[in-house]
């Protein structure tokens, strides 16, 4: 399937509840649909995406939007998606854990880096960071700690100009 | 006699938490194993990662394009050429610019020789594992060829930079197409002593076949890829999929788990179907040596990479499975967020669901043959 197919399908079965991003081939969808969007995704047989690549959290620069882009792909039916879940910051995101697993370490990664909050993750904890880690590292507006557990952080970042 | 008094604290029959690593031979690196035992068998698996963790994605957003190579080599520094190619493929796309066809081709034999080298590590460091040592070294030395061919390419052994947005560094050496011809024609052989040594040898058959077997389905919902999910017998292969640089040029197979020695999808046929890919990567470099056009490896794009504002999602069939780079540009000569998607990572979540009830020491030829490199996962 196209991508203009897809888009069309998705309209017919749930109307009204994504939008596509003008100028990209790519689905917007509000947290509150996305349950069941995501639902209609991985269950009906005519789309059938299998496969969740990858889930990969964004800053859009303004403290306050963020976002998770999923790419999706389909190994029965070779085709292809983008879709993009936007939040503003406090808002949850629903989990898709239960439709493919490898959103569980993906969706980890998006809390311990970007913070997103996703609701019903079994086991939402950082990942890839310690445990006591402040902060979510790859907001815009983080600031590097000046000292960790007493040991103060190198400031001068002269070799990388 | 005195009668003897056995404290019933000391003989618990309870669940027991055994930790594997961070620091253990067996992890391939800096990875953490939270195993849950009753008695030998293994009842849970919490793998704990990140102690490799160097910040990639961060440094990428105070880097412009093309310092970002030096830190794709980091990630999968088994296979640092795959990692450069799959970056650059997700950066020409983003600035849709055509390659001169000399560096597709260059491309794609360095690409497979490095296909070659990364699985010998894998094959060597998997017998390692489940206790066969001359495996290991006979591996090593045919790896050894390889690097020695990359040396005389670019200087570097392990970490290259040679694969960048918009070519290649440098054009081939005088007379690397002929060592490489040389290499083939003895490195096809040593695939048939290699299974002699091993693939067909009885004690290793009986630690591998049948053990930690992974559903197809359950491959794809983990979002498993690369030769971990073709030895489950499930034909998925992006350069045959959804063909990228000149991939569709050439003629080779995409070898699956058969079951031959056991069940299919089970640590054997992962292992066997690393194997069978190097006579494919073989297959791949003898065509591209054969039509390698002459030309200018002259970078097609102008030094200073600017993208216009918007993103992208690059795909590469990668040593260890489907790399992905999620590049968002905001029109700067550094990109705005760069996301990985790592294939170990992805690869190393299954290790919890088909390692549960097997023995401690199954989990070890489990994870060996998932093939991860923790450069990658933790990033």
């Amino acid at each position: 399937m196209t991508f203009a197919e897809i888009v069309k399908f998705i309209e017919t079965k749930a109307p009204g509840r994504s939008s596509i991003i003008e100028g990209k081939e790519v689905v917007l969808v509000s947290p509150a649909d996305w349950s069941e969007i995501s639902t209609l995704l991985k269950n009906e047989s005519e789309v059938d995406f299998d496969y969740l690549m990858c889930i990969s959290s964004y800053d859009k620069g303004d403290n306050k939007t963020f976002g998770a882009a999923y790419n999706f792909y389909s190994i029965k039916r070779q085709h292809y998606l983008e879709v993009r879940v936007e939040t503003e910051d406090g808002t949850t995101i629903p989990s898709v854990t239960n439709l493919w697993k490898t959103a569980d370490w993906h969706e980890r990664e998006a809390y311990d880096m970007m913070g997103l909050q996703f609701e019903g993750h079994p086991d939402l904890k950082r990942i890839l960071l310690s445990e006591d880690w402040e902060g979510y590292p790859l907001r815009k507006d983080y600031k590097e700690p000046d000292y960790y557990h007493g040991i103060p952080v190198p400031k001068d970042k002269s070799y990388w100009e | 006699m005195e009668e003897q008094t056995i404290d019933k604290t000391v003989f618990e029959t309870g669940e027991m938490v055994l930790n594997m690593g961070p620091q253990h031979p067996s992890t391939h690196g800096v990875l953490r194993l939270k195993i849950h035992t009753d008695g030998e068998i293994v009842s849970k698996i919490e793998p704990v990662i990140g102690y490799l963790h160097r910040c990639f994605e961060k440094h990428c957003e105070k880097l412009s394009y093309e310092q970002i190579v030096p830190f794709t080599d980091r990630c999968d520094y088994l296979a640092s050429m795959h990692m450069d190619h799959a970056y650059s493929i997700a950066v020409e796309k983003l600035l849709d610019v055509e390659l001169p066809e000399r560096v597709e081709y260059i491309r794609v034999i360095i690409a497979e020789l490095q296909r070659i080298a990364s699985h010998l590590v894998a094959l060597g460091t998997f017998g390692l594992d489940v206790g066969a040592i001359t495996p290991f070294t006979w591996a090593i030395r045919d790896r050894e060829r390889v690097l020695d061919l990359f040396e005389a390419l670019c200087g570097a052994r392990l970490l290259y930079n040679y694969i960048w947005p918009g070519g290649v560094s440098h054009d081939l050496p005088p007379k690397f197409v002929d060592r490489t011809l040389e290499f083939l024609d003895y490195f096809d052989p040593q695939i048939d002593e290699f299974n002699n040594l091993l693939s067909t040898n009885k004690i290793f058959i009986e630690r591998t076949a049948d053990v930690g077997v992974l559903p197809p389905e359950v491959g794809i919902n983990f979002g498993v890829t690369g030769p971990s999910l073709r030895g489950s017998g499930v034909d998925f292969d992006l350069r045959k999929n959804e063909p990228y640089s000149i991939y569709d040029k050439f003629d080779f197979d995409v070898p699956l788990g058969e079951g031959t020695m056991g069940t299919i999808g089970d640590t054997w046929d992962r292992y066997y179907v690393r194997v069978l890919e190097m006579r494919e990567s073989a297959k791949i470099i003898r065509q591209a040596c054969a039509q390698l056009p002459d030309g200018d490896v002259g970078e097609a794009i102008p030094k200073k990479v600017r993208p216009a504002v918007g993103e992208v999602y690059g795909r590469y069939e990668s040593a260890r499975g489907d790399v992905g780079f999620y590049i968002i540009s905001n029109g700067k000569n550094i990109p705005l967020r760069v996301k990985m998607r790592s294939p170990a990572f992805c690869n190393l979540s299954v290790l919890g669901e088909i390692a549960e009830g097997w023995m401690i020491s199954d989990v070890i030829a489990i994870l060996g043959s998932l093939d991860i490199v923790l450069g990658e996962i933790d990033r």
